[in-house]
C-alpha cells in the first residue's frame, strides 16, 4: 500500500516555538487530501518537513512502509510557481527527475512522451516554458511532479497563481487527469471552493502553533464536474468550513 | 510598413554619424586646419593600410593567438575559481578579496615585470590577458551562480539532486547570461592587453608594429594599426554574440 503517514510531526525553527505541533495524518493511495488554512499559518512549513528538506523536531513520515522523515527525494513536491528552467524545452523539464536519477537523457524522453500525450502537452515538448501559457507550464510543472514519482505528490497551492478562468479551467483538467493517473496527493490551498471541489478530505489547519483541528469528508463521488460547485451541498461543505475556520 | 520604415532609419543612424565624423575628419586633414603629418586623413589611412597590408595581417596572428589563448586560460581559471567559491563558502571568504585586488594593478605596471620574468616572447603577454580576463568571467559566473532561485534549489533538491547536479542542471545554465556578458567586454580587454604588453617588449604582433611606426612618426600607418586593433575587437565581440545565441537557444524565443 502506498500510503502516507504523518504522525506527530512538530517544527521549529532553531531556538523558535513551534510553527506546527503533532500533525497527525494519513493518505490512502489515490486519495486527495487538501490541507486548508490561512495563509502563513504553516501549510508549506509542513511540506517542506514531509519532502524532507527540513527536519522534523519530533515525529515520523512514512511512505509505503518506509520511513522517509527528513530524507529529500522520496516524495514528489511542486509549488505554486511552476519553476521550469526557463533553459530546458517542456519535456527536458519534465524529463528531469528521471535523469536526475541516473537515466539516459534518450531513454528519460522516451519514457515521458506518454504522460506528454495524457497531460494535453503534445506538440509543445520541444518549446521552452517561456513560449507557454501559464496553465501549460503548471501542466508541465505537474507532470514533472508525476514523473518524479508516483507514489504520493505534495501541491502548494499550485493553482493560485492563474487567473480566474485559467484556474478553472485547470480544475476540470485536473479531476479529468487525476481520475486517470490516480496519484495520492496532499494539497495545500487558501481557497475553499478549490479544496471543496478537488479533495476527498480536506483537513483544517489553524492555531498557532498550526494543528490540524478538524476535517472533513466530502462524500461526493469522483469525478465531479464543474456543475458541483452550484449544488446545496457545495454550499454547506463551504458553510461549515467557514464557520470553523 | 512604417515600423519598417522607422526600423531601416534607426539601423542606418549609426551608420551614417560615423560617416559624418569621417567626412568631417578628412575636411579638417585637407584644408590643413590641422597639419596632415599630425592627424592625417581617413584616405591617407586607408591608403597606408593597403600599403602595409602583409605586415599587419603577420602581426595580428601573432596578436590574435596571444589574446585567444590569454582568453581561453582566462576563462578556464575564471570558471574553476568561480566554481570553487560557490562550492565552498571558506575558499569564497579567503579568495575573493585577492581577486579583487588583482584588479586594483594596473596591467600597464605588470607588464614591463613580466616581461622581465618571462622573457620576450608569447607567454608574458598570454599571462597579462589571462590575467585581464579571469576577473570579470569569476565575478560574473560566481554572481550567477549565487542569484539561483531558492526555491528551484529547493526544488530541486527534493528531486533528490546532489551539490553537484543542482550545479549541473540549473546554476551552470542560470550563469551562461552572466558569462557572456562578461566575456564580451573580457574580448576587446585581451585585444587591448595583448598590444600593451607587446610595446613593452617584444619581436612581433601589432603592439610592436605600433611602436616601430611610432618611431618613425609615420602617423598614417600607426592610425591604420588603431583602426584595425579596434576591427579586431568588434570582430570578437561580434564574435561573442554568436557563441551565446548558440549556446542560449531559450533566450531567442519568447
Amino acid at each position: 500500500m502506498n500510503e502516507l503517514i504523518i504522525k506527530d510531526v512538530s517544527f521549529s525553527y532553531t531556538g523558535g516555538e513551534n510553527v506546527i505541533e503533532n500533525i497527525n495524518l494519513s493518505l490512502k493511495e489515490g486519495e486527495l487530501v487538501s490541507i486548508l488554512g490561512v495563509s502563513g499559518c504553516g501549510k508549506s512549513t509542513l511540506f517542506n518537513v514531509v519532502s524532507g528538506l527540513r527536519k522534523a523536531r519530533t515525529g515520523t513520515i512514512t511512505l509505503a512502509g518506509e520511513d522517509i522523515t527528513g530524507k529529500p527525494g522520496k516524495i514528489s513536491y511542486m509549488l505554486q510557481k511552476d519553476l521550469l528552467l526557463p533553459y530546458r524545452t517542456i519535456e527536458d523539464n519534465v524529463a528531469l527527475p528521471l535523469i536526475l536519477s541516473g537515466m539516459r537523457k534518450k531513454e528519460a524522453r522516451a519514457q515521458v512522451q506518454d504522460g506528454i500525450k495524457r497531460f494535453g502537452l503534445d506538440g509543445v515538448q520541444k518549446k521552452y516554458p517561456s513560449e507557454l501559457s501559464g496553465g501549460m507550464r503548471q501542466r508541465a510543472a505537474l507532470l514533472r511532479t508525476y514523473m518524479f514519482s508516483s507514489k504520493a505528490a505534495l501541491l502548494d497551492e499550485p493553482f493560485s497563481a492563474l487567473d480566474t478562468l485559467t484556474k478553472s479551467e485547470m480544475h476540470a483538467w485536473y479531476l479529468k487527469v487525476m481520475d486517470e493517473i490516480k496519484l495520492s496527493t496532499l494539497f495545500i490551498t487558501h481557497d475553499i471552493d478549490e479544496a471543496i471541489l478537488l479533495s476527498d478530505r480536506i483537513c483544517l489547519m489553524t492555531g498557532k502553533p498550526a494543528t490540524i483541528s478538524e476535517e472533513i469528508i466530502i462524500t461526493q463521488p469522483r469525478p465531479r464536474s464543474r456543475d458541483f460547485t452550484l449544488t446545496t451541498e457545495f454550499l454547506q461543505y463551504k458553510k461549515q468550513i467557514l464557520e470553523k475556520l | 510598413m512604417k515600423r519598417k520604415l522607422r526600423s531601416t532609419t534607426s539601423n542606418l543612424l549609426p551608420v551614417a554619424s560615423i560617416l559624418a565624423l569621417l567626412a568631417i575628419w578628412e575636411l579638417v586633414s585637407d584644408t590643413g586646419l590641422v597639419p596632415k603629418f599630425m592627424l592625417p586623413s581617413p584616405v591617407d589611412i586607408c591608403a597606408a593600410f593597403i600599403s602595409d597590408f602583409p605586415l599587419l595581417w603577420e602581426n595580428s596572428w601573432v596578436t590574435l593567438a596571444e589574446t585567444f589563448i590569454g582568453l581561453l586560460f582566462g576563462i578556464i581559471i575564471g570558471f574553476v575559481m568561480a566554481m570553487l567559491m560557490d562550492f565552498f563558502t571558506p575558499v569564497r571568504k579567503a579568495l575573493y578579496p585577492i581577486v579583487v585586488i588583482t584588479q586594483t594593478i594596473p596591467a600597464v605596471a605588470i607588464a614591463p615585470l613580466l616581461v622581465l620574468w618571462f622573457g620576450y616572447e608569447m607567454v608574458p603577454k598570454i599571462i597579462l590577458v589571462v590575467f585581464i580576463v579571469f576577473f570579470p568571467v569569476t565575478v560574473s559566473l560566481l554572481d550567477g551562480f549565487e542569484s539561483t532561485d531558492r526555491d528551484t534549489i529547493n526544488l530541486m533538491r527534493s528531486m533528490g539532486a546532489g551539490k553537484m547536479q543542482i550545479f549541473r542542471y540549473v546554476k551552470f545554465p542560470a550563469a551562461l547570461g552572466n558569462f557572456f556578458s562578461s566575456l564580451k567586454i573580457a574580448v576587446s580587454y585581451a585585444v587591448v592587453g595583448a598590444v600593451i604588453s607587446e610595446w613593452l617588449g617584444g619581436f612581433c604582433g601589432l603592439g610592436v608594429y605600433m611602436t616601430r611606426v611610432k618611431k618613425s612618426y609615420s602617423f598614417d600607418k600607426m592610425f591604420a594599426v588603431i583602426f584595425l586593433i579596434s576591427a579586431l575587437s568588434l570582430l570578437l565581440m561580434f564574435g561573442v554574440k554568436l557563441l551565446k545565441k548558440k549556446c542560449m537557444p531559450w533566450e531567442n524565443k519568447e
